[in-house]
């Protein structure tokens, strides 16, 4: 059987085939962190809790009322978003003027209360959620064996991101956008409503981690834990990258989680810190972060 | 006059308390003070927000822990060993962390300590998620024993007053003078002349040196040492801590890490409520009172001398 360095082929392509998958969900997630930080100014902590409460919802929307994977996609960001945009509204806006620290303070208040109300509720054991039947079973590639929802995972990744990204850099609303993050006084002088584009980019931001849980549910068990664990990686994500470019986050996102993947199988031990790692590295070296401005 | 009165009334408190409440839970809220007290030193003075404290806190604890019983040292040494080891780390931290600012200080801090953590999941020292138990607390100078709780309390209650004492000076000192003008302002306190990021960094390893000293007298206290107090949700906790009490008064993180201290005993059986409610105060006072309880006081007691 073939072998890359003494490992078994399929073993390696699986790690990795995980690894892609954890940088598809870096990728979305620090893309969120990104868009909300360009516009709000503030460092969203919530991320983590609000793509945990994507996968309960998928999982409350099944277990409650019977509505499956594919109307939950749409379904679960959406209520995700708009939970975000309630957030905003109510508590985000009177912090505008203030130091930004203050935002991330207020989010850290608010990913403990949501993190302890579902450990409350459901525990710390996981919810098991099924893979969609359309999405089951596996694709025989040579080499190996591809999961279909593992490598959907990957895909509806890839499309979101690359979606944002047009919707950002070649369309007349992210043009406005853009010119919002420059100079949102001067925008709003022209007519546009900044305030409620303020409100829609922070749901849009949290729906994209809702999505994310949706698309992590059926991979990693639905737990109140999931947010929290993943939050701070994403954290060393966006130090890596640094926030200035979406391509550059998209980037970061996918290599980390290879990286990742590797590490866990050549030496175990360090998969859990080699992110950190890189980002001492990096804070050495380029301390704007690979993709960053400097500040 | 008045000053030495409040003090002496202090001090006569402070050592009468014993007799009247649980000594571990002051010792508890003692060790969580110091904790508070150096946070803030980077907070309340620098306006540096650490996410990552716990590191120092916890690894203190855990080097206590072992210096005790492996190597068999008196506690003054185990907590020795357990400072310079924190204040090692933070000099490491630190000299990362400030290569950035604001709210990227945090999220390298935050990243570097959950690194910490997952080196205690993995290290052997650390006996993973079982902690080092049963750490004897010994004989001071090899001659007091700790044992009897009245006899520990007035130790911790020395050595949180020696760190308050150190964070005291340092503040009032040309020293702190230049970590504020840091932190209303760093581009000029450079231009003045400061190189503000070696009193970034000198602060930031004083701050994590304290914090070491409270996690190693905590786990003299508590003679454990587990992977809670390298949490990212202890870092949260001294956060909160000195956000309520007031951040950049004296007195502010001393008052939140009593508070925070009392409602976790309170609640020690609700289980999750003490998290939503440790959440739900955060939102409040960065919502409603961002001065913090302390820091509220003193602005209402100044606003009602300027009216008589």
């Amino acid at each position: 059987m073939a072998s890359v360095f003494g490992i078994p082929l399929a073993v390696f392509m699986g790690q990795l085939l995980l690894g892609l998958i954890n940088g598809a969900f870096y990728a979305v997630l620090s893309l969120g962190l990104a868009l909300i930080f360009g516009l709000l100014n503030i460092i969203n902590f919530a991320h983590g809790a609000q793509y945990m409460m994507g996968a309960f919802a998928a999982w409350l929307l099944l277990t409650v009322l019977g509505i499956g994977y594919w109307p939950a996609l749409v379904l679960a960001p959406l209520i995700v978003g708009l939970f975000g945009m309630a957030v905003e509204r109510t508590m985000l806006r009177r912090l505008a003027k203030l130091d930004p620290l203050y935002g991330l303070l207020l989010t850290f208040g608010l990913a403990l209360v949501i993190e302890g109300l579902f450990r409350q509720q459901y525990g710390v054991s996981g919810q098991p959620y099924q893979v969609p039947e359309a999405l089951q079973g596996v694709i025989k590639l040579g080499f190996m064996f591809l999961p279909i929802y593992r490598g959907w995972v990957v895909l509806a990744s890839l499309v979101v991101c690359l979606g944002t990204w047009v919707a950002i850099e070649k369309t007349k609303l992210g043009a406005l956008l853009r010119a919002a993050t420059e100079n949102p006084s001067l925008v709003r002088a022209f007519g546009v409503n900044v305030p409620m584009m303020i409100t829609a980019t922070y749901g849009f931001g949290a729906a994209l981690a809702g999505l994310a849980g949706v698309l992590a549910a059926p991979v990693y068990a639905v737990n109140p834990l999931m947010g929290s664990n993943i939050i701070i990686v994403v954290f060393a994500v966006v130090v890596i990258g640094g926030m200035g470019s979406i391509l550059g986050s998209v980037l970061t996102g996918f290599g980390l989680g290879l990286i990742e993947g590797l590490t866990k199988v050549f030496y175990p031990e360090a998969s859990s810190t080699i992110i950190f790692v890189i980002m001492a590295i990096v804070l050495l070296v380029k301390p704007a972060g690979l993709f960053g401005k400097a500040g | 006059m008045n000053r030495w009165i409040i003090a002496l009334i202090v001090l006569a408190v402070a050592l009468a308390a014993p007799f009247a409440i649980y000594p571990i839970f002051l010792m508890k809220a003692l060790c969580f003070a110091l904790f508070a007290v150096a946070f803030n030193l980077l907070l309340g003075y620098t306006g540096l927000l650490s996410f990552g404290h716990a590191a120092f806190f916890g690894m203190a604890s855990y080097v206590v822990g072992h210096a005790m019983i492996v190597w068999g040292t008196t506690p003054e040494l185990a907590l020795l060993a357990g400072v310079v080891v924190a204040g090692l780390m933070g000099l490491g931290f630190g000299f990362l962390a400030i290569r950035r600012q604001g709210i990227y200080f945090a999220m390298v801090t935050l990243a570097l300590a959950q690194m910490v953590y997952f080196f205690c999941l993995q290290a052997p020292f650390t006996h993973g998620e079982d902690g080092i138990q049963a750490i004897p607390r010994g004989k001071l100078f090899g001659l007091l024993p700790l044992d009897e709780p009245h006899t520990l309390y007035y130790v911790v209650l020395a050595i949180f007053a020696l760190g308050c004492a150190i964070v005291w000076r340092a503040v009032h000192s040309p020293f702190g003078q230049v970590l504020r003008a840091i932190r209303e302002n760093e581009p000029r306190a450079t231009s003045l002349g400061y190189r503000t990021r070696h009193y970034k960094l000198l602060a930031f390893v004083l701050s994590a040196s304290l914090a070491g000293l409270a996690g190693g007298t905590k786990a003299l206290v508590f003679e454990l040492a587990s992977l809670t107090d390298v949490h990212w949700h202890t870092s949260g906790e001294v956060v909160l801590m000195t956000l309520l009490g007031g951040m950049g008064t004296v007195l502010g993180p001393i008052a939140g890490a009593f508070v925070v201290v009392m409602i976790e005993n309170k609640f020690a059986d609700a289980g999750d409520w003490v998290t939503i409610l440790q959440g739900l105060i955060f939102v409040a006072v960065v919502l409603l009172f961002r001065r913090g309880i302390v820091g509220e006081a003193v602005e209402w007691w100044k606003r009602r001398k300027a009216q008589a």
